[in-house]
């Protein structure tokens, strides 16, 4: 039914796809309720790891006992989102793919390529408010970011993404290939096809090490990240580490995290290589690098 | 009643009932979701239909075109209006742009249409339908700061020219030359501007609104649509916050209205939430220069305050210098204020108007000069106290207790052991630091009236057309009643917001609670002559009420009786004599502050509060605690996070909805306690009472903003104080 009608949506707690309705930004001729599809459990996987269904609630995935002993960063990072009533909605797929907060997609009277491809992007205009923006990864045509900080440590963990489509077939997406760049479509947020379901997504075994999440915002609680950062660090200084705020998609660079033992300048430089910021949003980068060295400096305790 | 000379010893004085602290009597109807908000009236007027605004896409120009053809035709469509239809409607004097009507746009957001319709969603997706085309005007830009070269030029409004400032600050052997910035806030109260409407026959027009003035309201009414008095009823018995933004009429009711007469029958709009910020009122952004010359004593020599505001063409902006003529001596003074005109939404009054965000800047610059005379913060401002109008020495203040509040304050605090090197205290990855500042705001009342009428059974009913915004109205007017009738609280009550009750101060400038229990205890006073006159004694003052009966001489007899024969009913009107005008009536706080900031990201977490307040009797120390908690709340905000982000290119406040505009939430607020003098104010009504509503938002941003210094030995000028502002001057980690 969805594979067959482009004016459908899926809706699953509904804290995102409601709000942008009620906007008139998303408009969809008919909703497909993809709550009570069994698709709420979180289990143990062959190799060690975790799948989570799509339809598990943050609430709910931030406090499994498993989580929050293998994967830290994730429960961390999912406590740090929205609130609690809102956590208690929302799920993981609908949290994946939740859009853009840009103030000007938000606003109908304004041109954003996003909401009305072709039409221009307000945020590059002059005397735009850019504060929140994208950094890096953004082009000419988008500079929004993704705003979850659930992905921002499944990016980190290496989840994959899993798919059925209209006709039964299966795909399986790692998070690192799921969001698509802005570049002359920032309309196109993923790689799905349309009327594709998200059934589960998976996490490999456990990596062990300090887990952290740090998301840095003016108000203390119930505010999208000005910059997020996810970090594992293992104890022979090796690690991972993942950016929210700053680009379309999760922020992470092998290459960069090369660079850990080298410290958080070290690390940064690599990963945000390229930042095209406004003059608004260039703090970002300060900010993102000052982040990490705290983490670092606690995380070595 | 004439209140003509400094209030004497009354009955109100009993404080056997006012003074208690006493849990709202209107807390049962919010906590169980009952309690009647305009939005939620379906009972008051049957078949109502829904109405959905329409804001204009652009800041300034003209609409050339709309059309409304696809809208009108969509499902439920009853009606759509159209400002293009109509010539620009009528203006109450306190609006500064038109709401509604003609093809002339001012500002981003301005009501355009409105289309009715059976259901809220058919009004709305109907709404989205309208196609309009504008013909946008070049303006001279949106960006205050750029324009404040060009507005420094012309002159300004002197408020204040006493000595020979220029001379004596140049002299002055310790100065002080900054200037502060404040960005434009909104009121964002929970509650959206919400009003049901009901146009009879000719003009008989009824709103079930949320509104803070209830006479303005209905004069608003008529000067918009050209009415008379006796044919416009306004109710509006509960309010879910205004902080000013609901002081006079506004589009929803304009249109709610507008709605009803084009259909016949009652139209209900509320404005959408991404509405408030442009549609409505907000606080203006400032720009204030700030100059203070000193003797090596710390004794001010001169002081000078050049504030800037942004304002629509013919509105008055931020009056940010409002404190600064009385709050400290200095023989030598020059205030000036300046607006620059700007199509950005309008600037009204929002909480504290001139002194909230005047306070931000002057406690800076306080701060700043002790720290260039090496004193301690609060020794320089004790030091620089004035009893007086430091312009008209003839004229005094007619309580101020500004020093004891520092004093206390500071021992409470905790003052002694606050961390004195800047940057220097640092817990973990925190660093810590402690602040202050003086809270200034003056104590008006109005002109208030009330009506009592007491029952058979031997209970009273107060009413007035008096607003309770949150603030406690209900309770503190109940609390008036029961002392002044020897009655327990829960014998009385009180019915409020209804235009046809007698017209009182409203909820506004902080005058509610000071005017409108002064109106009650008149009305009060008048039914106890009336009652003393029943049992033949003429003097009303010999008579002592207490537990529902009245004692005179030795004879006792019960409410119940004496009003046996059908309730007894009496109505007054406080009028403020002109004796108060030798005095100047002020509330004075001060704040103490304790703050963390994070070493590597620069976030700012307030960690403890103290305000030493100054403000007459307390009427309810409840809801006075209340009312000055959430004020610190707010200034928390202002301090760290609100700012409506002006788009300069395209003209408007581009963050409107409470995603993107911050206000603190629960985890921002931690310890916080408030101390009330035990003062007492004759000059200012009967009561002794003045407001408080206003003064817990005086100087506390500055209080966090100079704590924030104390913390990071970094001075930040700006408001909010947002880490991207702090961030790079941090230490290293
Ligand atoms: C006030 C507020 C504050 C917030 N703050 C934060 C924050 O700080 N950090 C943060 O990370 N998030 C935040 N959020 C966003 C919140 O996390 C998302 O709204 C939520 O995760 C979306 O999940 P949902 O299940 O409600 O999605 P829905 O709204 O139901 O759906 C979102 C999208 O996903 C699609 N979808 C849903 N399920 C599937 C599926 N199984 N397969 C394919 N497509 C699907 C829908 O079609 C829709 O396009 C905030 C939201 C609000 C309203
Ligand atoms: S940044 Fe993207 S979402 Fe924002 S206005 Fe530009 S195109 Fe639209």
């Amino acid at each position: 039914m969805a594979a067959g009608n482009p004016a459908a949506k899926f809706i699953a707690g509904g804290t995102n796809l409601l709000d942008l309705m009620k906007l008139e930004i998303e408009a969809p001729q008919h909703l497909i309720d993809v709550n009570g599809i069994g698709l709420d459990q979180i289990e143990e996987t062959d190799d060690g790891g975790l799948r989570i269904g799509a339809l598990v609630r943050n609430t709910d995935l931030a406090a499994d006992e498993r989580v929050r002993r293998d994967y830290g960063v994730l429960t961390r990072a999912l406590v740090a989102g929205a609130s609690g009533q809102l956590r208690n909605k929302a799920t993981t797929a609908g949290n994946l793919l939740q859009r853009t907060r840009c103030p000007y997609f938000y606003d109908t009277n304004m041109a954003c390529n996003k909401r009305a491809p072709g039409s221009g992007c307000t945020a590059l205009m002059e005397g735009a408010f850019s504060k929140q923006l994208g950094i890096i990864g953004t082009s000419d045509n988008c500079i929004a970011t993704h705003p979850s900080d659930m992905a921002i440590a499944l990016r980190l963990l290496d989840a994959v993404v899993e798919t059925t489509n209209g006709s039964g077939a299966t795909r399986e997406i790692p998070l690192e290939d799921f969001y698509a760049l802005p570049g002359d479509t920032p309309e196109v947020e993923t790689i799905l096809e349309p009327g594709e379901l998200i059934t589960a997504v998976t996490l490999p075994a456990p990596l062990g090490g300090v887990q952290m999440y740090h998301k840095v915002r003016d108000r203390a609680s119930y505010a999208f990240a000005l910059v997020s950062v996810a970090l594992v660090l293992q104890d022979d200084g090796t690690g991972r580490v993942a950016l929210g705020g700053v680009a379309p998609q999760p922020w992470r660079m092998t290459e960069a995290e090369a660079e850990l033992p080298n410290g958080a300048a070290a690390v940064i430089t690599r990963l945000l290589d390229g930042a095209n910021p406004t003059e608004e949003n260039a703090f970002k980068i300060t900010l993102a690098e000052r982040t990490l060295a705290a983490m670092l400096a606690e995380a070595r305790g | 009643m004439d209140f003509n000379q400094p209030a004497t010893e009354n009955p109100a004085d009993r404080q056997r009932v006012l003074g208690k602290s006493t849990p709202r009597i209107d807390g049962p109807l919010k906590t169980t979701g009952t309690a009647p908000y305009a939005y939620e009236r379906h009972d008051v007027a049957e078949g109502q239909l829904v109405g959905y605004p329409l804001g204009s896409a652009i800041a300034k120009g003209r609409i050339v075109s709309m059309d409304t053809s696809e809208a009108e035709a969509a499902p439920g469509v009853q009606a759509v209006i159209r400002t293009t239809d109509m010539d620009v409607l009528g203006k109450f004097q306190m609006n500064v742009v038109p709401l509604f009507g003609g093809p002339e746009i001012l500002h981003y957001h301005q009501a355009i249409a409105l289309v009715v319709a059976d259901s809220f969603e058919e009004a709305r997706a109907a709404t989205a339908l309208i196609r309009v085309e504008y013909d946008e005007d070049e303006t001279d830009g949106f960006d205050l700061a750029a324009r404040r070269e060009a507005a420094l030029e012309q002159e300004g409004e002197i408020e204040q020219e006493v000595g020979d400032f220029e001379t004596a600050f140049a002299e002055a052997a310790v100065t002080l030359d900054e200037t502060y910035t404040t960005p434009a806030e909104s009121h964002a109260m929970m509650e959206p501007h919400a009003t049901i409407a009901l146009w009879e026959g000719e003009g008989n027009l009824s709103v079930w609104t949320s509104n803070q003035m209830v006479a303005w309201n209905v004069q608003g009414l008529c000067d918009v649509f050209g009415l008379n008095k006796e044919n416009v009823h306004v109710d509006s018995p509960f309010i879910g916050g205004g902080f000013g933004v609901k002081l006079f009429v506004r589009a929803d009711a304009v249109l709610a209205a507008l709605g009803s007469r084009e259909t016949g029958r009652p139209v209900k709009v509320a404005l959408p939430r991404p509405m408030i910020a442009n549609n409505t009122t907000h606080r203006a952004e400032t720009i204030q220069r700030i100059r203070i010359g000193a003797n090596e004593d710390g004794t001010i020599t001169a002081i000078g305050h050049d504030g800037m505001s942004e304002t629509q063409p013919g509105g008055r902006g931020e009056n940010c210098t409002a404190q600064t003529p009385v709050f400290y001596a200095g023989p030598n003074r020059l205030i000036v204020n300046r607006l620059v005109d700007m199509y950005l939404p309008e600037a009204n009054a929002m909480r504290a108007p001139g002194e909230a965000s005047g306070l931000m800047a002057l406690e800076i610059a306080m701060d700043e000069m002790a720290e260039k005379l090496g004193m301690d913060p609060v020794e320089f401002r004790a030091i620089n106290d004035t009893q007086v109008d430091p312009g008209d020495p003839e004229k005094a203040f007619s309580e101020r207790h500004f020093v004891e509040c520092l004093r206390q304050g500071a021992e409470r605090f905790g003052w002694a052991d606050r961390n004195q090197e800047p940057g220097s205290r640092r817990e973990g990855m925190w660093l810590i630091g402690h602040g202050m500042a003086g809270g200034y705001r003056g104590a008006p009342s109005t002109t208030s009236a009330a009506r009592v009428r007491l029952q058979p059974d031997g209970t009273a009913i107060v009413e007035t057309d008096m607003t309770d915004i949150g603030t406690g109205s209900y309770t503190i007017i109940a609390q008036t009643a029961a002392e002044m009738l020897g009655l327990g609280v829960d014998k009385v009550e009180v019915r409020l917001g209804d235009s046809s009750f007698p017209v009182s101060a409203g909820s506004g400038g902080q005058w509610g609670a000071s005017s409108s229990t002064a109106g009650t205890y008149a009305a009060c006073v008048k039914l106890r002559e009336e009652i003393a006159r029943r049992l033949g004694n003429d003097d009303a003052s010999a008579l002592e009420f207490a537990d529902g009966k009245v004692t005179t001489g030795d004879r006792t007899v019960p409410l119940t009786e004496i009003a046996s024969d059908g309730e007894i009913v009496a109505e007054d009107t406080i009028n403020f004599g002109d004796f108060r005008e030798k005095f100047i009536l002020a509330t004075f706080a001060a704040h103490f502050v304790e703050v963390a900031v994070h070493v590597g990201t620069g976030e700012t977490r307030v960690r403890r509060m103290l305000a030493v307040c100054d403000a007459g009797r307390i009427l309810n120390p409840l809801s006075a605690r209340s009312q000055v908690i959430g004020g610190m709340v707010m200034g928390i905000g202002a301090a760290l996070m609100e700012e409506l982000a002006v788009d300069t290119g395209r003209g408007f406040f581009a963050n409107h909805d409470l995603a993107g505009y911050e206000v603190p939430v629960h985890a921002d607020i931690h310890e916080q306690e408030v101390v009330f003098l035990d003062t007492e104010d004759a000059t200012s009504t009967p009561l002794k009472a003045k407001g408080v509503g206003e003064l817990g938002l005086c100087g506390i941003a500055a209080a966090v903003a100079n704590a924030h210094y104390n913390a990071t030995g970094v001075r930040i000028r700006d408001y909010p104080l947002t880490l991207d502002k702090v961030l790079d001057r941090l230490p290293t980690i």
